[in-house]
């Protein structure tokens, strides 16, 4: 069963119906996702990356296929797996803390519980000193980090990351790859990670699906054979370099308008 | 043969800018510095308030004394004076003011909370606001002091029918701005919340109700001088008690000075009952955003 992967999509498909017709947000898309991978989604504007996530994370109902995570159905089924979008959603009137244990507070863990549970995870994870400041203190990184932590503390096996460090600058977003590194390290979550930045993509993955659009779907996986832990010097490695020049390809391969969003 | 034109013309436009520069800059260009004001003292500032009202003042008795201005319309400070001694020693100046503050309180109260919880409620379903919204804007654009008579009719001459009118007034600001509240809700947070897993009273306990109390509280202001105004239009109407009835019934035994009289506690109650509300706003403004 294992074999079979944590999260599995079994043709999953979406279309919306519009004033000129049915549109196809997602042509049939089937992927498995072993327990503890690191797999990342690229793929140009309108693939339908966020309409998949929708659809794991339960918020949308597809028009055909299942969802299943470990072996059983969760098609349209909510709060199974850790969502975080891009914004970071903190809510303006809670500190930190209480921003962090929201997931467990709706499961119904006890506040005192949810809060003994989520302090010393702020403190390793550098939060520590922030726990009771509202999130409009803190900076562009240090508010990813709590929402992150956020996805965690709600305690799912799979989380999916909807390009969480797509605001941040340059210099932030090397530090949020390694820190993610770090909690997907410590922790073995299932991530899927969806960005527009080959590079990154690459980096953190043990596997990259590129997408492509109308209709959305898969056209390849590729493996990222490099051993971790990963130095930042292997982006100039050749064999790094062959994936992203793969990777590229395919992106602009038959849709030259995506190249700008795809590099 | 244009070509060349268009270029010759083009390089005789660029020299003249170049020569004219200079001239044009010492010419047009005036030396402006920033303007600054300078910000008196606050004794200053009072001392002139202080000085401006009692000028008025003075100017009135003057002027009603040397028969500049009729007496008997417009009354003067010094017969205004005496009725407000009288109207505090001798009369039922505290059963007034007593009957104006109870029916604005208790219609600012009912309002505000009927209105909010109306306001929150058009969050559970889509169908119900959309059914529901005609009517609470026909209600709002409805001049709702026209309908003061029929409430008397229906409420009786006493507190009740006050508190009604009042309520009326506050109940759709307070709907209103507080569904406005609701529709400003980012998606995204409620499809975060979704995500996590939570029920419908969940999003509404944990995000709508803490999102929107600061439109509920905005309108705490608004809604205390629009309840006054229901309350006094309501005694205007038929009352045996309360700062409008006594306004309305020295106008029409042209006791202008008892008038006057009633307008000022009038006022004085307005303006304590603003100043609390506006203190009251800003602890719950504290303690909702930090």
């Amino acid at each position: 069963m294992a074999a079979l992967g944590k999260l599995r999509l079994d043709d999953v498909r979406m279309s919306f119906k519009t004033p000129s017709g049915a549109f196809a947000a997602l042509a049939p898309v089937t992927l498995a996702i072993p327990q503890g991978r690191f797999v990342s989604l690229i793929g140009p504007s309108g693939c339908g990356k966020s309409t998949l996530f929708n659809i794991i994370a339960g918020l949308l109902e597809p028009t055909g296929g299942r969802v299943m995570i470990d072996g059983a159905d969760a098609t349209g089924t909510i709060g199974r797996v850790g969502y975080m979008l891009q914004k970071d959603l903190l809510l303006p009137w809670r500190t930190v803390l209480d921003n962090v244990i929201l997931g467990m507070e709706i499961q119904g863990v006890p506040l005192r519980a949810a809060r003994d549970r989520a302090l010393p995870l702020l403190r390793r994870y550098g939060l520590g000193g922030f726990e009771h400041l509202y999130p409009s203190a803190l900076s562009g990184g240090m508010r990813q980090r709590a929402a992150l932590l956020r996805t965690l503390m709600f305690d799912t096996d799979v989380i999916l990351l909807d390009e969480p460090f797509g605001a941040l600058d340059a210099q932030t977003k090397l530090q949020m790859q390694e820190w993610l590194l770090q909690l997907w390290s410590d922790f073995g979550k299932t991530v899927i990670f969806v960005t527009h930045d080959v590079e990154e993509a690459i980096y953190l993955s043990d596997e990259v699906n590129v997408m492509a659009t109308r209709p959305g779907r898969i056209v390849e996986t590729i493996p990222v054979p490099i051993a971790r832990p990963r130095p930042r010097s292997v982006t100039l490695t050749p064999d790094f370099i062959a994936i992203k020049e793969r990777c590229l390809e395919l992106l602009t391969a038959g849709h030259g308008t995506a190249v700008g969003e795809a590099a | 043969m244009t070509i060349q034109d268009t270029s010759r013309i083009g390089s005789v436009a660029r020299d003249a800018a170049r020569n004219d520069r200079p001239a044009l800059s010492a010419r047009a260009r005036k030396i402006r510095r920033l303007p600054v004001q300078k910000d008196w003292p606050l004794w200053a500032i009072i001392t002139t308030q202080l000085s401006i009202l009692s000028g008025v003042i003075a100017l009135w008795q003057v002027a009603a004394d040397r028969g500049w201005i009729d007496g008997f319309f417009w009354s003067k400070p010094s017969a205004i004076y005496a009725t407000l001694i009288t109207f505090f020693t001798d009369g039922d100046a505290f059963i007034d003011i007593g009957f104006t503050f109870r029916s604005t309180i208790i219609g600012f109260l009912i309002g505000t909370a009927a209105g909010s919880m109306l306001g929150l409620s058009f969050w559970w379903s889509r169908n119900y606001a959309a059914i529901a919204q005609p009517f609470v804007i026909c209600f709002e654009s409805l001049p709702k002091l026209a309908l003061a008579p029929l409430v008397i009719l229906v409420f009786g001459m006493g507190l009740a029918s006050k508190v009604a009118i009042a309520t009326a007034l506050t109940l759709v600001v307070s709907t209103l701005t507080t569904y406005a509240g609701v529709k400003a809700v980012d998606p995204d947070q409620e499809r975060l919340f979704y995500s996590l897993g939570a029920s419908r009273l969940q999003v509404f306990r944990k995000l709508i109700v803490p999102f929107c109390l600061p439109w509920i509280i905005s309108v705490l202001r608004v809604n205390i001088g629009l309840a006054l105004t229901g309350a006094i239009v309501g005694e205007f109407i038929a009352s045996q008690h309360g700062l409008g009835r006594q306004i309305l019934y020295a106008g029409q035994t042209y006791d202008i000075a008892l008038v006057w009289v009633a307008v000022f506690v009038l006022s004085t109650l307005a303006v304590v009952m603003y100043v609390t509300v506006s203190w009251i706003e800003s602890l719950l403004r504290k303690g909702v955003k930090q």
